[in-house]
């Protein structure tokens, strides 16, 4: 693989200042999956003012909703999803101070403008390599909304994760700089 | 007359089911290798090889390519000799998915209702297509569809003074549009003419066909080979990181249309390019 740089989670500031787009990582640590169920209830409970079932300052989310496991296996298949989906739930997020995403596909302005705010980073995991993102995972647990089946917040202990930086806290965009590249008239 | 049993029709189903989700074709899996041997993006280079990885522990361990398992959609060419014993046809199908879905430990992809999004908890409903055909076999193929390339898949009802170029440009323009969203490299398939609904179950259809197989017609196999070359030159790349590989192949299926209308269709398919058949 391309050089990867190794980081942990919680992600600092001083360390998300570091990364850079096109960077590639290896990720160690804790992340919570959370999709659009998740998102939509999370978002209703700020709405009411109630707390979270998680709490989300300097954790990391992982936009996938996995198979379910095999017997014997922590986890099934778990790639990434498509991360615009969530867009319109991330500013807020970012607010309450969320720190990094991990997912597929690029994310709105509003979001850019976000991670630029309030110093967090998107990171891009590759979409449909999900046998081989499960070898990652050491520990899967409920963490809340259980009934939402695959949609359910889980919380994971991950080992050298890998991912791409795709938008950095410095308005870089990996889809729009790889296209230029590469681009043939 | 032959008599096929329900049992037996959800017995294969389910079987599909696992084996589709399972094993990547070997002429996707052909092509991935080429297009990493070639790719000019050192971090395109490193997914295609680690796309190319994960299939082979997909084989290996029986765990699904990807998390997303997909709309099962169905399709099943009945013999017009054929008698179907046991029960309902198209319920037996079903059966088989959920069975699939629960041995294969299969995700359940699929909402009751798109407002209330209740999750059914077995994959189904699946969709199915039906053809009457000469004979007395039945064929069932089985096409986990995933929502993210699915999402990106769209439909124009054109003029038909647009032509070829006007073609060319929707669906060279509907990669552009999908960018990384549909996981590139993506297969494309192109459905033209028919009546709106008929256009986009056609290019369903085209994405069925084994990868670098050219339409009859040498008309549209130059026309697939062309945008193929258009596609690639975009530069989006594997998973959208840039590179030369953003488009596996493109696949054009034709039917005749209303003396008013040029309706194109395009299906977008991911990389995990999953469709299994079975003849009993």
């Amino acid at each position: 693989m391309p050089d990867a740089m190794k980081i942990n989670t919680p992600l600092s500031d001083s360390v998300i200042r570091t990364l850079k787009t096109g960077e590639n990582v290896l990720i160690s640590g804790v992340v919570y999956t959370a999709r659009d169920s998740a998102h939509k209830r999370i978002i209703e409970t700020l709405e009411r003012g109630d707390d979270l079932p998680v709490n989300l300052a300097g954790q990391i989310i992982y936009y996938a909703g996995p198979s379910p496991a095999k017997p014997g296996r922590v986890i099934g298949s778990v790639g990434p999803t498509t991360a615009c989906r969530m867009d319109s739930f991330t500013p807020v997020l970012l607010e309450i101070g969320l720190k990094g995403m991990i997912g597929k596909g690029n994310r709105s302005d509003d979001v850019r403008r976000a991670l630029q705010e309030f110093t967090a980073v998107y990171f891009g995991a590759i979409g449909g390599a999900a046998a081989l993102m499960a070898r990652c995972v050491k520990k899967a647990e409920i963490a809340a909304y259980e009934d939402l089946g695959p949609e359910a917040i889980r919380r994971l202990e991950v080992i050298e994760f890998p991912a791409v930086v795709v938008n950095d806290c410095y308005g870089g965009d990996l889809y729009e700089q790889g296209r230029s590249a590469y681009k043939r008239v | 007359m032959r008599t096929i049993e329900t049992s037996a029709i959800s017995a294969a189903v389910s079987r599909l089911c696992m084996d589709a989700n399972f094993y990547l074709g070997e002429d996707v899996l052909s092509r991935l290798r080429d297009c990493a041997e070639k790719e000019a993006s050192p971090n395109g280079r490193d997914v295609l090889d680690k796309i190319i990885q994960n299939a082979e522990i997909a084989a290996n361990d029986r765990v699904p390519m990807c998390q997303d398992t997909g709309f099962t959609v169905v399709f099943a060419e009945l013999g017009q000799e054929i008698h179907v014993a046991g029960g309902d046809f198209y319920e037996a199908i079903q059966e088989g998915v959920r069975k699939g879905y629960r041995e294969g430990y299969l995700r359940p992809s699929i909402v009751r209702d798109p407002i209330d999004r209740k999750n059914t908890g077995d994959n189904t409903p699946a969709v199915i297509h039906v053809d009457i055909v000469p004979g007395d076999k039945l064929t069932l193929t089985v096409t986990p569809k995933g929502g993210g390339s699915e999402n990106m898949s769209e439909i124009k009802m054109m003029v038909p003074a647009a032509g070829t170029a006007g073609i060319r440009e929707f669906v060279v323009g509907c990669v552009q549009r999908a960018g990384a969203n549909p996981c590139p490299p993506v297969i494309v398939g192109v459905g033209i003419g028919g009546t709106f609904e008929k256009c986009a179950l056609i290019a369903k259809k085209a994405l069925l066909r084994k990868t670098g197989m050219r339409h009859p017609d040498p008309f549209y196999a130059k026309l697939e080979e062309d945008l193929l070359e258009d596609i690639n030159r975009l530069g989006i790349g594997p998973v959208g990181f840039g590179g030369r590989c953003t488009a596996l192949d493109v696949r054009i299926e034709v039917h005749p249309c209303h003396i008013a209308s040029l309706p194109v269709a395009v299906n977008m398919q991911c990389h995990a390019a999953r469709h299994k058949s079975l003849t009993i």
